[in-house]
This record gives C-alpha cells, sequence and structure tokens, in this order.
C-alpha cells in the first residue's frame, strides 16, 4: 500500500515536471500592465493562439505595475495608459509604442436630462470637478443649456479611488483646458480631488453614478456604452460640441502629430479638429530596447504586428479605436531602429 | 531483564518528550519571529516617509499624488470612526441576541437562531460590501438620511454629524454595514459564555425571588464580563482592519468632513485602492506608513482590552 502510493507520488511528480518542460518550450509573450486594454489584449490573444499556436499571459494588474514589471524584466511587455516621458524612457532603456484608442466619457445622472442632452465645455467642467460649481442650474452650466431644464440640486462629483490611466487622460485635459486646475490639482494617474467620492474602478465609478441622483463622474467609453449611462456633450478645441463616439475618437487620434512626439509621447486630449473628442487617449507598450531574449521579443513584436494588421474589427467590436494605418507605419519603423537583441541587430525588418 | 527493557522505553520516550518539545517551541517562536519580520518590514518600508513627514504625518489632512504631499488623518479617523459607530450598533444588538437566546427563547428556536448567526458570520465581506453598495445604500439614501437630516440635522452640537446631501455612502453607512458585519461575531461569543453561566447560581437567584431582569443584571453579566469584553475585542479586531465592504461604501475620499453623512476614507480601504497603482518611492511609502499606523491602532486597541480584563480581574478579587 506504501508502496503504490510511492509510485503514485513520484508518477505525478513527473508528469507534472514534463508538462511543465513542455509549456516552457512554446514561446508564450508575457506581458503585464494597464485594466483599460485587458478585454482587447485578451480577445487578440484567443485569436492569435488560434491561429499561430503562440499564447500570449497578459495579466492585468495595472499601469503602474505594468511599468515595474518591465523595469524589473520579468515580463515581455509592460503596457500602460500613461505614456512615459522620453527621458524616463531612455533611463530604463525602454521603447514605447500605442496599441490601441479609447475616449474617456463623462456620464451624469440627473432626473429628467436625456442621454446626451447636457452640454460642458472645459472650464466649466474642471470648475466642477474643482467644486466651484456645485449646483446644476449655476449660471454658466445653464448658459452652455440653454434648452435643457436642470434641477437646482447640488452636483456630487464621482473620480477614480485607485490611481489608473483614465484619471491620468482626465486630468491631464483638464490641466490643459483650465489654468485653475493645473495649479490647483494638476495632473496624474492618482491627485488630490477636491471634491466628490471615490469609486474603484471604471465599474466602481459607473454604478456610483448610476445610484446617486445628481452626479457626474467619467469612465471609459466601452463602460459608458455598456451600462447605457447618459454621457455628455464636449465643447471641442474649435468650439464644436461632440458626441463621444469611434468617429469623433478616430478624429482626435487623426488630428495628432505622432511623427513630432518623440518616444510616442503623445498624449490625445484637446486634440485640433472639428470632431475631435477631447478626452481621447492611447493605452501604450514598453518594450526594452535591448532584447536578452530576442526570440520571445521578436514573438512579441509579431504579435503586435498581427494585431494592428487583423486586429481592428475585434477593437472596434469591443468599442476602442484601431490606430490609423499612417500611425502603424511609424510604429514598425520605430521597432526596427530600437529594438534590438544584445549585438546591436534589429529584430523586426 | 526486564528494568533494562523498561529503562530502554523510557530513554527513548525521553528523547521523542525533547523532539516534540522543541518542535511545539519552535512553531510558537515562528509566530514572534513572523511578527517581529512583519513590523520590521514595515518600519523600512515606511523609513522615507517618516523621513520625509515626521510627526506631520499624523496630523496632516493633506494628501496629494501630484506634489507628494501625504498626511494620515483622514483615514486614521475614518478607521477610528466608523469602528466606533459599528460598536455602538453592535453592542446592545449582540447582547440582546445572546441574551435572547441563552435566557428567554423557547428551546427549538434556538439551534435554527445560533446556525443563522453562524452563517452570517461566515459570509465574506465582499458580499457584505456589494450588498451595501446595490441594495442598503440606495434605501438608506433616499429613505433613512433625509429623514436623520431633517430630524438631526438643526439641532445643536450634533447637528454637523448629520447634515449634508443624502447620497446613501459614507462614513455613516460603513459603520452600519461593519455593525451588521461584526454583530455575529460578538453574538456568538457572548452566546458561548452566556451558556457557561452555572444553572445552580442561576436557579439560586431565582429561588431567591430575583426576576429575569435581575438574574440577567446580577449574575449572568458579572460572572461574564471578560468573556464579553473579549468578544467585543474580536469584533472591534475585524472593524478596524475590514478592507473590502468599506471600501465599497464609504467613498473613498481624502477630504475631512465634519459630517458623518459625507464620504471619507480608512487606513485599510486607501490601501486597497491605491497600492497597486503607486507609482514612486514616497507614494508607496506613505501607503505602508498607513500600514505600520493600523498594525500600531490594533496593537493599542489589544493592549488596552487586556488591561482591562487585568483590572476586572483584580477587582472581582478583592470585591466580596
Amino acid at each position: 500500500m506504501n508502496r503504490k502510493f510511492k509510485q503514485f507520488i513520484i508518477g505525478i511528480t513527473a508528469a507534472t515536471a514534463l508538462a511543465c518542460a513542455n509549456a516552457s518550450q512554446a514561446t508564450d509573450i508575457t506581458g503585464a500592465g494597464a485594466t483599460f486594454p485587458y478585454p482587447i489584449y485578451a480577445k487578440w490573444a484567443e485569436a492569435y493562439k488560434a491561429q499561430t499556436g503562440v499564447g500570449l499571459n497578459y495579466q492585468s494588474i495595472g499601469s503602474g505595475g505594468g511599468i515595474k514589471q518591465i523595469t524589473a524584466r520579468t515580463v515581455d511587455f509592460g503596457a500602460s495608459d500613461m505614456p512615459m516621458k522620453p527621458e524616463e524612457l531612455d533611463k530604463g532603456g525602454l521603447m514605447q509604442f500605442p496599441a490601441v484608442i479609447g475616449g474617456v466619457v463623462l456620464v451624469v445622472n440627473i432626473a429628467g436630462v436625456e442621454a446626451g442632452r447636457l452640454k460642458l465645455d472645459g472650464k466649466t467642467l474642471a470648475d466642477i470637478f474643482l467644486g466651484k460649481i456645485t449646483k446644476w442650474n449655476d449660471k454658466d452650466i445653464v448658459s452652455l443649456n440653454p434648452d435643457v431644464k436642470l434641477p437646482g440640486e447640488n452636483i456630487t462629483v464621482v473620480h477614480r479611488s485607485d490611481g489608473s490611466g483614465t484619471s491620468f487622460i482626465f486630468t491631464n485635459y483638464l490641466s490643459k483646458v483650465s489654468p485653475d486646475w493645473k495649479s490647483a490639482v494638476g495632473e496624474g494617474t492618482a491627485v488630490s480631488w477636491k471634491t466628490g467620492m471615490g469609486g474603484k474602478g471604471n465599474e466602481g465609478v459607473a454604478s456610483y453614478v448610476q445610484r446617486i441622483k445628481n452626479s457626474i463622474g467619467y469612465v471609459e467609453y466601452a463602460y459608458a456604452l455598456q451600462n447605457k449611462m447618459n454621457y455628455v456633450q464636449l465643447k471641442n478645441r474649435e468650439g464644436q460640441f461632440v458626441k463621444p463616439d469611434d468617429n469623433s475618437f478616430k478624429a482626435a487620434a487623426a488630428n495628432a502629430s505622432w511623427e513630432k512626439a518623440p518616444g510616442f509621447y503623445e498624449l490625445l486630449t484637446d486634440e485640433p479638429g472639428k470632431e475631435s473628442w477631447p478626452i481621447t487617449g492611447a493605452t501604450f507598450i514598453l518594450m526594452h530596447k535591448v532584447q536578452e531574449k530576442p526570440e520571445t521579443a521578436k514573438a512579441a513584436l509579431k504579435f503586435f504586428d498581427w494585431a494592428f494588421t487583423s486586429g481592428g474589427k475585434m477593437a472596434a467590436d469591443l468599442d476602442y479605436v484601431p490606430l490609423p494605418e499612417k500611425l502603424q507605419q511609424l510604429i514598425r519603423a520605430a521597432w526596427k531602429d530600437h529594438i534590438k537583441d544584445t549585438g546591436g541587430k534589429a529584430l523586426w525588418k | 531483564m526486564p528494568t533494562f527493557l523498561h529503562e530502554a522505553r523510557l530513554k527513548h520516550q525521553n528523547w521523542l518528550d525533547i523532539l516534540f518539545r522543541n518542535v511545539t517551541r519552535l512553531s510558537a517562536f515562528a509566530v514572534l519571529a513572523l511578527l517581529v519580520a512583519i513590523i520590521a518590514s514595515l518600519l523600512m518600508g515606511s523609513l522615507p516617509a517618516i523621513k520625509a513627514f515626521g510627526s506631520h504625518f499624523l496630523v496632516s489632512a493633506e494628501w496629494n499624488p501630484v506634489s507628494e504631499q501625504f498626511g494620515a488623518l483622514v483615514p486614521i479617523i475614518g478607521t477610528l470612526v466608523t469602528s466606533c459607530i459599528a460598536l455602538l450598533i453592535a453592542i446592545p444588538v449582540s447582547f440582546g441576541i445572546a441574551l435572547f437566546l441563552t435566557e428567554l427563547s423557547p428551546r427549538w428556536l434556538r439551534r435554527p437562531l445560533g446556525i443563522a448567526i453562524e452563517l452570517l458570520a461566515g459570509i465574506p465581506s465582499i458580499i457584505y460590501g456589494m450588498w451595501g453598495l446595490f441594495v442598503f445604500a440606495p434605501l438608506f439614501g433616499d429613505h433613512i438620511e433625509p429623514w436623520i437630516t431633517r430630524l438631526l440635522g438643526d439641532q445643536p452640537l450634533i447637528g454637523p454629524l448629520f447634515s449634508g446631501p443624502p447620497m446613501g455612502i459614507g462614513v455613516l453607512t460603513a459603520g452600519i454595514i461593519l455593525a451588521i458585519m461584526v454583530i455575529p461575531f460578538i453574538a456568538s461569543v457572548m452566546r458561548d459564555v452566556f451558556e457557561i453561566v452555572p444553572t445552580l447560581l442561576k436557579e439560586s437567584a431565582y429561588g431567591l425571588g430575583a426576576t429575569t431582569w435581575e438574574v440577567v443584571w446580577g449574575v449572568v453579566v458579572p460572572y461574564t464580563r471578560i468573556g464579553m469584553v473579549g468578544g467585543i475585542m474580536l469584533g472591534l479586531g475585524r472593524a478596524l482592519g475590514e478592507t473590502m465592504a468599506v471600501t465599497f461604501v464609504i467613498g473613498n475620499a481624502h477630504e475631512l468632513s465634519a459630517s458623518l453623512l459625507m464620504p471619507g476614507n480608512s487606513i485599510s480601504s486607501a490601501l486597497a485602492n491605491e497600492f497597486n497603482e503607486a507609482v514612486g518611492e514616497l507614494y508607496t511609502s506613505a501607503l505602508v506608513e498607513l500600514g505600520l499606523i493600523l498594525f500600531f491602532i490594533t496593537f493599542v486597541v489589544l493592549s488596552l482590552a487586556r488591561l482591562m480584563l487585568h483590572r476586572l480581574g483584580r477587582r472581582e478579587g478583592q470585591a466580596v
């Protein structure tokens, strides 16, 4: 009996060891970081695995975590919603490129106001989030919405309680359009909010806004869409009121000047263009410039190349905006220029 | 040679005894070593924040990741206030539950009620959090908070505690959810200690003509005081450290507000929210220092409880 049990244990151990060895033989790509693009990375990974047999193991641990992991070289690529500044990239020996584009949408819960009816501009929005405008029938809001009946109720501001790339894109926009916001709060994945309450994650903000009357919050476009939330129109740089949708995000991405941005450090907020949605943002991939494991790096680049060429529809299905063709070319050129093996040979041809 | 055999066996057993004693000693010391290691790593992790802010960290309400200015006042107050609210509600309710179960309830009802309370204790905290956010907070915000504000909002002294827009989410909601979570713990401990009161004592009191009320206050409560304090401390310990349920309903705002209806923050929910995405040494270190403070608060609470039990025990010895 005892002996049989021993044999059984040995057998199990051997089988597990074999299975592990097999798994590590296939060049699976590992990545970690931002939560916002996780659904599309997961979908791409599934489709790519079905086509090529190469798997992607992506852990959505947050942008900050993604930067930490890629710096520690525990993953093949990191992902962050907040691009790293060119000097930070140089310090870490990293290069970055955008992977997919999304929009940040303002959602409100005001009785009697239909979806998409409320219009705001950047300064008014900043004043609401600064706590300077406290009632929905404030004259600044009313003058932008002469045809909407607004209640004289207190505004409840909802923001993110966790650090987040979404907050970074949003505060970056507010800093661009409101000098008051820039000096009082500034931009970052986590900031010192002046008013309101914090929800954890996009879903936390969405459920707070749905449950608290007379509230306003910001979420990723997909969350607003899936929860059928009441979105707000925003006045963009050209003075036009735009709705958040694929077209206005695409317009913002197309009007960005990626060529002139070193290390693709480009924030798509407050972009020019009549149709541009003002709070658009890309999510970024970080990779080491010098690759000690050229094979897996090559596999990762192949994956993103495939995702750009054939993953556009999948991205659109999940309410992300695929990168414009011109930008894809720029990224491939950057791979060629920057990602090398230890001998200095370019990995992408 | 029976004696010889006997000695050999004794020797063998002696050796086993030594081995066993050392293994148990090692396990006991491992706990101590772990405790010291945790304190040491918390101290080391929070060193940059301690250096940068000093004691100012404890009294500053500023929490600004952009300018890297951090203060722990808001989460400390949030943790203490929510736990206080929880105990204020939970102690009388638990006392009532335990008393009913042991002294007043008909025999057939005791088991189902007791099991129901133990089941409540087993529900994961995130369920309480979700129930709090989706069910309790809307009801509380729509129906109870406006009423509280109307009733108490204009009173002198306590008025500011109960004013503000009814949002259903805030410090008071977090305290009530915590109360619901700790009631099963306190109630089941209290029930257990009430049960060990010797029937002889109670019967004697009844025999002397005491009413149920007099038996409870004159016999049951004095006899079980230490156990009751223990149960309350167990509940307090859970309330202080509770994370997910509080995060859902407290509102997670680093703002100091006099009103209990406004959003606040607690130490554990600040950690849960921000640790993942904290960038920069000082930010991470400030969060670790928050953890150290929570550790310290729990330590102080436990020591106070010990002290109280000690003094209670001494007084009992001197009286009578």
